[in-house]
């Protein structure tokens, strides 16, 4: 097959790709200036789409290589592997590198209705936010895990505040003061961890670890605990999340659905040091930590279920929904069973997915009371009536203008209602964890693994942690069922005379994509399962990616060995 | 040196997290600026403290750190500093937005009002839309 020839040959350096591709779009958005916002507009799709392309292609290379070796090492410097900068990508690289590519179509041409008319710079912020989430997922070494992360945020700071405004602009301040506080953490933690085991690069710390004397123990765990804390800063873990909601509701649709990847970059940062520093082979620091995630991820879990159940506020219930996502996997990750693991990796694709879409229709829901904005309808309601109404009933007051002042309005698709109402239902049952989405099979494979521990069958103890996660889990999902009713009989049954919305094709084209992606999961379960259960495997005996980081040897000077430059 | 170093790390960071805690804007981009120069010190002693050392490898010297000072964290310094002088700006930048929308430097945009002497600006009147509904259901 030629394609598959093709990739072959191009392959070391596509690993690359993710990264130049966005860095060279937003250098040339920059360079067109702001007005010509359909230019840029095409260029972000154009760029997210050769994105997702060179995603699919990288999971396909790695499926390729198979075995426990699915690792790509990529020397961007032609350094050798411990001084100068590696990109490896493996299973789960290459997975959320997918995840995060689709999100990113999504969310641009979400934005691409009118969103992007709404402030300076989005193209360009948008596709470096895209890079340091490609980069963090990347890279193989500490500090430049630490770059990625601060471009990644940095762009996430203006993204958050397009649009302005002052809901944004204050959630922005503490979101921005946090991130602040936890950049500072994980450098700490970095220097600690450097200053101990003497290296940056993962893959080479993780062999220095079992050799380390006992008197520097303390040092390393204190190290891998403070940067512990700026990862988890970044996955939600309670009591690190209070500027969540606020944040995630208050940004721009397309913004927040993006965002719904950030959490779980904190979670995969999480995964992919804890599982290579301390796997459960590493002597007096094995699995150091654990029980502690587990706790974090019970503790984050329930209060993520307390405020769904809380708010009344359709935007920060999914912002609440991101939370109980990221607790659901820190609890399942902390276990360190890859059969879990797997499970939750599946969880991850397809909660984040729906999270993204709900974000997005959020704002199409909302709309649905935006149209009804006339003085009329605030007098018309009697005194009486008055508390009928829950408080985001009312007109909200900040509508989001476009440069031309125009509201919202597009061309009327047929059943748009039916649409809005259809997706709504998806993802409920998909963050509540309902057959027949994605969301259930997760929880089934996670919740089936957490209570066989030792295989289907056999006896064998089960932790009370393990309890705990199944009795959170199932009145989780019973709760934000609860609440997602409430809400999908607020908007969509309550009859309030309202017109039906009109929305933009290239608004619902994402959710749809989105949405059709979940249902995609649960069809090709079995596979995807199969990928993620490889994945786990990988990760927690983490030898053979040790190996081949640290067995890549620099490419030769052409000049040295005498041979042309053009060897392919 | 470590003891000076040490101290001077442990001044700056702890005025850092204490300004940080307090409820204005300017005292937060003050303590998060002593937080990172805290943090910058720290990841510069990690790489070990030599008086006359270069971070360059000599001629006719075996290259080990009893040789020469580890030039890593310099670089690692040298990146930090300018990432947090970058979001440090950005931070002022929302900082100065936010007090203009809302003509309080309290981070939370509202002067508390529990009469602790503070003028209060006119907070809930001047406020823009939005902020008393995020209030309500928040």
């Amino acid at each position: 097959m030629t394609l598959a020839a093709m990739l072959k040959a191009s392959m070391p350096h596509l690993i690359v790709a993710p990264v130049l591709l966005p860095l060279v779009t937003a250098a040339v958005m920059l360079l067109l200036g702001d007005t010509r916002r359909p230019l840029k507009a095409a260029l972000n799709v154009l760029s997210c789409v050769a994105g997702v392309a060179i995603a699919i292609a990288l999971v396909y290379w790695v499926q390729q290589l198979g075995g426990p070796q699915a690792v790509g090492v990529y020397l961007p410097g032609n350094w050798p592997v411990p001084y100068g900068i590696v990109l490896v990508v493996d299973r789960l690289s290459a997975m959320m590198l997918l995840l995060s590519s689709v999100l990113g179509l999504a969310g641009v041409l979400y934005a691409s209705a009118r969103w992007h008319k709404a402030g300076v710079h989005f193209h360009p912020l948008f596709q470096l936010q895209l890079m340091g989430l490609y980069g963090a997922f990347l890279t193989a070494d500490l500090f430049n895990l630490f770059v990625f992360f601060e471009i990644m945020l940095t762009a996430s700071y203006g993204l958050l505040l397009h649009g302005s405004g002052w809901a944004r602009v204050r959630s922005g301040l503490h979101y921005i003061a946090m991130n602040l506080m936890a950049s500072s953490m994980f450098l700490i933690g970095v220097a600690m961890l450097y200053g101990v085991t003497g290296t940056l690069n993962m893959a080479d710390m993780a062999i220095m670890v079992p050799a380390i004397p006992e008197d520097d123990r303390g040092l390393l765990h204190a190290g891998a605990a403070i940067l512990a804390i700026a990862f988890l800063v970044k996955a939600a873990a309670w009591p690190l999340n209070f500027w969540l909601p606020m944040a995630y509701s208050s940004a721009s649709a397309p913004v927040s659905a993006l965002f719904a990847i950030m959490t779980k970059l904190g979670v995969y940062a999480i995964l992919r040091v804890w599982t290579l520093l301390f796997p459960a082979d590493a002597g007096v620091s094995a699995l150091f930590g654990g029980p502690v995630l587990v706790g974090l991820g019970l503790v984050t879990l329930a209060f993520g279920i307390i405020g769904v159940i809380a708010t009344q506020h359709l935007g920060r219930t999914a912002a609440f929904c991101a939370i109980v996502s990221s607790g659901t996997l820190l609890a399942a990750l902390g276990f360190g069973q890859p059969a879990v693991t797997g499970g939750a990796l599946y969880y991850t694709l397809g909660s984040t997915l729906a999270v993204s879409a709900f974000f997005l229709l959020v704002e199409l829901i909302d709309r649905t009371r935006e149209v009804e904005e006339h003085p009329l309808y605030v007098s018309e309601v009697e005194p009486d009536d008055a508390f009928a109404y829950p408080v985001d009933l009312a007109p909200s007051r900040d509508v989001n203008l476009d440069d031309d002042e125009q509201a919202l309005f597009g061309r009327a698709i047929p059943a748009a209602m039916a649409f809005l109402g259809l997706a709504f239902i998806a993802c409920a049952l998909t963050i509540a964890g309902l057959p027949p989405m994605a969301g259930f099979v997760g929880k089934v494979v996670m919740l089936s693994a957490l209570l066989n521990p030792a295989g289907f069958g056999e006896q064998a103890p089960v932790s009370a942690a393990a309890w705990v996660l199944l009795a959170l889990l199932v009145v989780g999902g019973l709760l934000t069922t609860i609440a997602m009713s409430r809400a999908g009989a607020r908007y969509f049954w309550a009859t309030h005379d309202r017109p039906t919305p009109r929305l933009r094709f290239i608004e619902t084209l994402p959710i749809a994509l989105l949405l059709g992606l979940v249902a995609a999961l649960v069809w090709q379960a079995d596979a995807v399962l199969r990928y993620a259960n490889a994945t786990a495997r990988g990760l927690h005996d983490p030898k053979e990616y040790i190996g081949t980081v640290v067995s890549v040897r620099p490419v030769p000077s052409p000049h040295a060995t005498g041979e042309g430059g053009l060897r392919r | 040196m470590e003891l000076i170093l040490a101290i001077a790390i442990g001044v700056l960071g702890g005025s850092g997290v204490w300004l940080v805690l307090r409820p204005r804007t300017f005292q937060v981009l003050m303590g998060l600026s002593l937080l990172s120069y805290a943090v910058n010190l720290f990841i510069f002693a990690m790489g070990s403290l030599f008086h006359d050392r270069e971070p360059i490898v000599q001629p006719g010297l075996l290259p080990n750190l009893e040789h020469y000072t580890d030039p890593l964290p310099q670089a690692l310094v040298l990146t930090a500093i300018v990432i947090g002088f970058a979001t440090s700006a950005l931070f002022l930048v929302v900082l100065l937005a936010s007090r203009g929308l809302s003509d309080t430097d309290h981070v939370d945009g509202e002067e508390p009002r529990d009469g602790t002497g503070h003028v209060s600006i006119g907070s809930a009147a001047a406020s823009p839309s939005g902020s008393s509904d995020e209030g309500r259901s928040s």
